[in-house]
C-alpha cells in the first residue's frame, strides 16, 4: 500500500508517497527531481548512491523510503545552495576532483559527514571514510586533497 | 595548407560541418569525439578558443550525434587529441581565415595587418567594429576546411587551459543519459541469459511476468527478454519478481582460458622481427598472463530509445555514434538515415562495454512501445557478466643479455582472444541482444586491430629496445564462450608487463642497474629523457630499500608511436602487498590541457594498480561467474599511494594522448618492485598475496 512519508530534504519540508518497500534512491529522484544520488549497483557495494540521513551517510538505493519519516535528508543538491556553494564544492572545483564524476555526489556526501563530526581530520581519517565509495577513473588522490583542503577552509584542519 | 587531413575531415570537409554561428556573438563547435569523464570536450573547446582567439565562453561545444556532428569513429585509442584536436584546429583555422578575408574586403584594409583579438577583428593595434561570429554569421561556411586551414604554429597559441566544462554539474547535477526524463517516459529491463548459447527454461511463465503491477508490456524476440513498466519501481519490482524464478539451461563449455588459448591450433603469426635469435639460453625466459578484466563503470549501462514515425533515436553512452546507427539500423532492417544515435553522458566506461548492447536492447524494448521514450538500465550482475570484457591472455618473453647488460635477442609470443569486437566490426552489428534474436545477427569470428592502428592482442608486443635480434609472435584465439573486447591499452597492458619483467630478471640476474640497462640499450632520445627524469624525481626513494620496501621501474613508448612513459612504484610487502609511492615522468608532445593531462595519468595509474592488485573476474564454466563488487574487489581510498607526474613538454611537437601511456608500465613497475624484493618475477596477474607466495615457492 502507498503510504504519506514527511521528512525535511535539504532544508525544506517535503511529502510523498510510494508503495511500501520502494528504495529512498528512487524516490528522490524519480518523484522528487532531486538526482545527485545515483544507482550504482543497487546492492550498498559501491555508494554512488550516497546520502546523509540525519547527517548519517546511508546507502539510498536499499533503504526504504518511509523509514525516512520525520527524518532529514541531505543530498549533494546542497552543496550549490542559494547562500552560496559548500567548502567541499569549491575545493572539489579547485582541485578539478573527478573525472566521470558519476561517484563524486556520493563521495562528497561522505566527505561532508566526516567534516560535520568531530573527528580530528587526517588525511587516513579521509581516506576510511571516503572507503565504502568506490570510484573506478582514479581520481581518489585528488579527492582526498580537495577534502583536506575544505577541512582547512571549514577550521577543522 | 594542411597536407594530411585529420581522419574526421574525410566526412565532415566543410567548416560548416564543425562551426554554427547560433548569434549573441557565439558559435556552435560540433566534435565526433564523446566526453567519456576524461575532460575531451574541454580540451576541444579550449583548442578551438586557441586558434580563433575568441573568448571560450563565446564557444558551445556540442558531441556525437549522428544527427549534427562529423562521424569522427569511435572515440578510443588515445587519439581524441591527436586526431579530434587536429580536426578542430582546421576547422577553426580555416573559419579564421575566411572571416579575415571578409574583413579585409570590407575594410578595404590589408589582410596581413587584420587579427583576431578576444573574438574582436583588429587591424594592426586598432579594434574595429567587426567580430569574428559576427561576420562568420554573414559568410557561406559551406566551403571546405582544406581550402583554408593553417593552424597557427605552436608558438603562437595563447594557452588558456580551461577547468573542466562539466565537472560541477557531475558533482551537483544530473548530466546524464540516466537522469534523462522527457514526458511519457517508460521504463526498461532485461534479462540477459548467462552465454550467448543459453536458453530459457520451457516452463518460463512469462503471462504472469506481463501481469505484475505497472507491467506494460513483456517483450521476447528469440533469446532477447525484457519488460516495460510505468515506473522504475515497478520494473525494479517486477524484474526482482522474474529473476527469483527465471533459470535459463546453458550447455557445458570450457571453464579454463589459459588451456584453451594454450591448446588452440590457431596459427601463430609473425609480427615483426629482425635478425636471427640467439641459440643460446636465454637469459630470462617465462610466460605472464593476466586474467578476464571486467571494465567496471561505476553506472550501468544505460539507453534511452523512442521510434516515432520518422524513425528511431536513441541516446547512448557509447563510443561510436556512427558506427553504432549502422549496427541498429542493419538490426531493424532500417535505412540508417531512419535511425539517430545521439551521444549522452555516461560513467566512465574505459573502453567497449555495454553501453552499445544497451541501446540496441532500449531499442527492441521502445518499438513495443510506439511513440513512447524507453529508458533502459542494465542491473550490476549484467554489467560484470553480459558485458564484453577485457581479454585474459599470456605472453612468453625470452630475452638474452650479455653480462655489460646489452641485449642480444628478444622474443615476445602474444596468445590471446580478441580485443576489438566493436559495434559494426568485422562485418556485423556485434550487439549481443542482437546476436540473440529470432532472426539473428551472429558475432563473427573477429579479427585483430590491425598494426597501423597499433595493434590489438600484440600491442606494445614489438620491444622498443635495440635488442640486435627480435621476434614478436601473436597467435589470436577465436571461438571461445567468453566475449572479449577493447579495454583500455589492450594487449600493451600485459605484453609491457611482460617484457619489462622479463628484462628486469635478467638486469638481477646480472646484477646491473635498472635505470643504467634500460638507458643503455635505448637510442631514441625522449626514451632516453624519460627515463633520466624519473631517475630524478625519484631520488627521494631510490637507496631507502628495505627489506619489506622495494621500488621498481619500466617503461614504454604507447602503441610504439604515441607518449612515453617511465614509472617507478615502491611497494611495501607485508600481510598484503601494497604500493606506497608511485612516480610518473611522461612525454606526450604539445600538452594541450596540464591538468586533464595529469588527471588522465593519475587516474591510468590508480586504474592500473588496482586491475594489477586485485583484479580477476570469476568463471563460471562458459558463463562470467563475478556478479557484483562483491567479487570484485578494487582498490578503495585506503589504498592509494602517492602519485607524483612530470611532463616533459614539448610545445613543438604534436600532441599524443595520453590516457592509455602508463597502464603497462605502472604494471611492470609494480610487480619488479616484487621481483625486487623476492628475486623472482610474478608470472599470474593479479599480485595477490597468493600469487606471490605461489611465484616464492615455483
Amino acid at each position: 500500500m502507498d503510504g504519506e512519508t514527511t521528512c525535511t530534504i535539504n532544508g525544506e519540508q517535503r511529502r510523498f508517497s510510494a508503495e511500501e518497500g520502494t528504495s529512498l534512491l528512487l524516490v528522490l529522484r524519480e518523484q522528487l527531481g532531486l538526482r545527485s544520488a545515483r544507482l550504482g549497483c543497487g546492492e550498498e557495494s559501491c555508494g554512488a548512491c550516497t546520502v546523509l540521513v540525519d547527517g548519517e551517510p546511508v546507502f539510498s538505493c536499499t533503504l526504504p523510503a518511509e523509514d525516512i519519516e520525520g527524518k532529514t535528508v541531505t543530498t549533494a543538491e546542497s552543496l550549490a545552495g542559494p547562500e552560496g556553494d559548500h567548502p567541499l564544492l569549491t575545493a572539489f572545483l579547485e582541485h578539478q576532483a573527478g573525472q566521470c564524476g558519476y561517484c563524486l555526489p556520493g563521495i562528497l556526501m561522505r566527505a561532508r559527514a566526516y567534516l560535520d563530526s568531530d573527528a580530528p581530520v587526517s588525511r587516513e581519517g579521509i581516506a576510511a571514510a571516503l572507503d565504502p565509495s568506490l570510484c573506478r577513473c582514479g581520481a581518489h588522490q585528488r579527492m582526498l586533497n580537495a577534502v583536506l583542503d575544505a577541512a582547512e577552509q571549514m577550521g577543522r584542519a | 595548407m594542411a597536407a594530411k587531413l585529420p581522419p574526421g575531415l574525410q566526412s565532415a570537409p566543410l567548416i560548416s560541418d564543425w562551426l554554427t554561428p547560433i548569434g549573441g556573438g557565439r558559435l556552435r563547435v560540433c566534435t565526433g569525439r564523446a566526453e567519456l569523464g576524461q575532460g575531451a570536450l574541454t580540451a576541444l573547446k579550449q583548442m578551438a578558443a586557441e586558434e580563433l582567439d575568441v573568448p571560450p565562453d563565446s564557444l558551445e561545444i556540442t558531441g556525437p550525434d549522428t544527427g549534427a556532428s562529423p562521424d569522427e569513429g569511435f572515440t578510443a585509442g588515445s587519439l581524441s587529441i591527436s586526431q579530434g584536436g587536429a580536426a578542430i584546429r582546421s576547422a577553426t583555422s580555416a573559419l579564421r581565415a575566411l572571416v579575415l578575408g571578409e574583413a579585409a574586403r570590407r575594410l578595404n584594409a590589408g589582410l596581413s595587418l587584420l587579427a583576431v583579438k578576444q573574438g574582436r577583428i583588429i587591424d594592426g593595434e586598432t579594434a574595429t567594429d567587426l567580430t569574428l561570429a559576427g561576420l562568420a554569421g554573414e559568410i557561406d561556411l559551406g566551403v571546405p576546411v582544406s581550402d583554408h586551414a593553417g593552424p597557427k604554429p605552436a608558438g603562437a597559441r595563447h594557452l588558456n587551459a580551461l577547468d573542466r566544462i562539466d565537472l560541477r554539474d557531475r558533482m551537483v547535477g544530473a548530466p546524464f543519459v540516466h537522469d534523462m526524463a522527457p514526458e511519457g517516459l517508460l521504463f526498461g529491463r532485461v534479462f540477459h541469459p548467462p552465454t550467448l548459447d543459453s536458453r530459457l527454461a520451457d516452463d518460463t511463465d512469462l503471462d504472469t511476468l506481463a501481469s505484475r503491477p505497472g507491467v506494460v508490456t513483456v517483450v521476447r524476440d528469440g533469446g532477447f527478454l525484457g519488460i516495460v513498466a510505468e515506473t522504475e519501481a515497478q520494473a525494479a519490482a517486477a524484474a526482482r519478481w522474474f529473476e527469483a524464478r527465471l533459470s535459463w539451461a546453458t550447455p557445458d563449455g570450457p571453464s579454463d582460458p589459459f588451456h584453451e588459448l594454450e591448446a588452440s591450433d590457431a596459427e601463430v603469426e609473425e609480427i615483426d622481427s629482425a635478425g636471427m635469435l640467439p641459440e643460446a639460453e636465454a637469459t630470462a625466459d617465462f610466460t605472464v598472463r593476466r586474467p578476464f578484466l571486467s571494465h567496471g563503470a561505476m553506472g550501468p549501462s544505460t539507453a534511452l530509445a523512442q521510434w516515432t514515425e520518422e524513425g528511431l533515436t536513441v541516446w547512448s553512452h557509447t563510443q561510436g555514434v556512427y558506427p553504432l546507427r549502422k549496427a541498429i539500423a542493419e538490426v531493424f532492417g532500417e535505412p540508417e538515415e531512419r535511425v539517430r544515435v545521439i551521444h549522452a553522458n555516461g560513467a566512465g566506461c574505459y573502453g567497449h562495454n555495454g553501453a552499445d548492447d544497451a541501446a540496441l536492447e532500449a531499442a527492441l524494448l521502445a518499438r513495443a512501445c510506439p511513440g513512447r521514450p524507453v529508458r533502459l538500465s542494465w542491473n550490476r550482475a549484467s554489467e560484470f557478466r553480459a558485458a564484453p570484457v577485457g581479454a585474459a591472455m599470456m605472453t612468453r618473453v625470452r630475452i638474452w643479455m650479455d653480462e655489460t647488460g646489452r641485449l642480444d635477442g628478444m622474443h615476445v609470443n602474444v596468445t590471446s582472444p580478441p580485443h576489438a569486437t566493436r559495434p559494426s566490426t568485422n562485418g556485423a552489428p556485434c550487439l549481443r541482444s542482437g546476436h540473440l534474436l529470432d532472426k539473428p545477427f551472429p558475432f563473427p569470428v573477429p579479427g585483430d586491430l590491425p598494426a597501423a592502428r597499433g595493434g590489438g592482442a600484440a600491442r606494445n608486443g614489438v620491444p622498443l629496445y635495440g635488442t640486435g635480434a627480435h621476434l614478436t609472435e601473436r597467435k589470436l584465439v577465436t571461438g571461445l564462450p567468453w566475449r572479449t573486447s577493447s579495454l583500455r591499452a589492450l594487449g600493451a597492458y600485459l605484453n609491457v608487463y611482460g617484457i619489462e619483467t622479463a628484462l628486469e630478471a635478467a638486469i638481477i640476474e646480472r646484477g646491473l642497474d635498472p635505470f643504467e640497462v634500460r638507458l643503455a640499450n635505448l637510442e631514441d632520445k625522449r626514451s632516453r629523457e624519460v627515463l633520466e627524469r624519473l631517475r630524478a624525481m625519484s631520488s627521494d626513494i631510490i637507496g631507502e630499500e628495505t627489506e619489506e620496501r622495494n621500488w621498481g621501474i619500466a617503461f614504454a613508448r604507447y602503441k610504439n608511436t604515441a607518449a612515453w612513459a617511465a614509472v617507478l612504484v615502491e611497494a611495501e610487502l607485508g600481510d598484503e602487498l601494497r604500493a606506497t609511492r608511485v612516480r610518473i615522468a611522461c612525454d606526450m608532445g604539445e600538452v594541450v590541457n596540464p591538468d586533464g593531462a595529469l588527471n588522465q595519468l593519475e587516474g591510468g595509474a590508480i586504474q592500473s594498480l588496482s586491475w594489477t592488485l586485485k583484479e580477476a573476474l570469476t568463471l563460471d564454466g562458459p558463463a562470467i561467474g563475478t556478479a557484483g563488487w562483491g567479487d570484485y574487489p578494487i582498490l578503495r581510498f585506503s589504498e592509494i599511494p602517492e602519485v607524483r607526474v612530470e611532463m616533459i613538454d614539448r610545445p613543438e611537437e604534436p600532441p599524443l594522448g595520453c590516457a592509455e601511456a602508463v597502464q603497462g608500465p605502472v604494471a611492470a613497475a609494480l610487480g619488479n618492485a616484487v621481483q625486487r624484493m623476492i628475486g623472482v618475477p610474478v608470472l599470474s596477474l593479479p599480485l595477490t598475496r597468493e600469487s606471490v607466495i605461489a611465484a616464492v615457492s615455483a
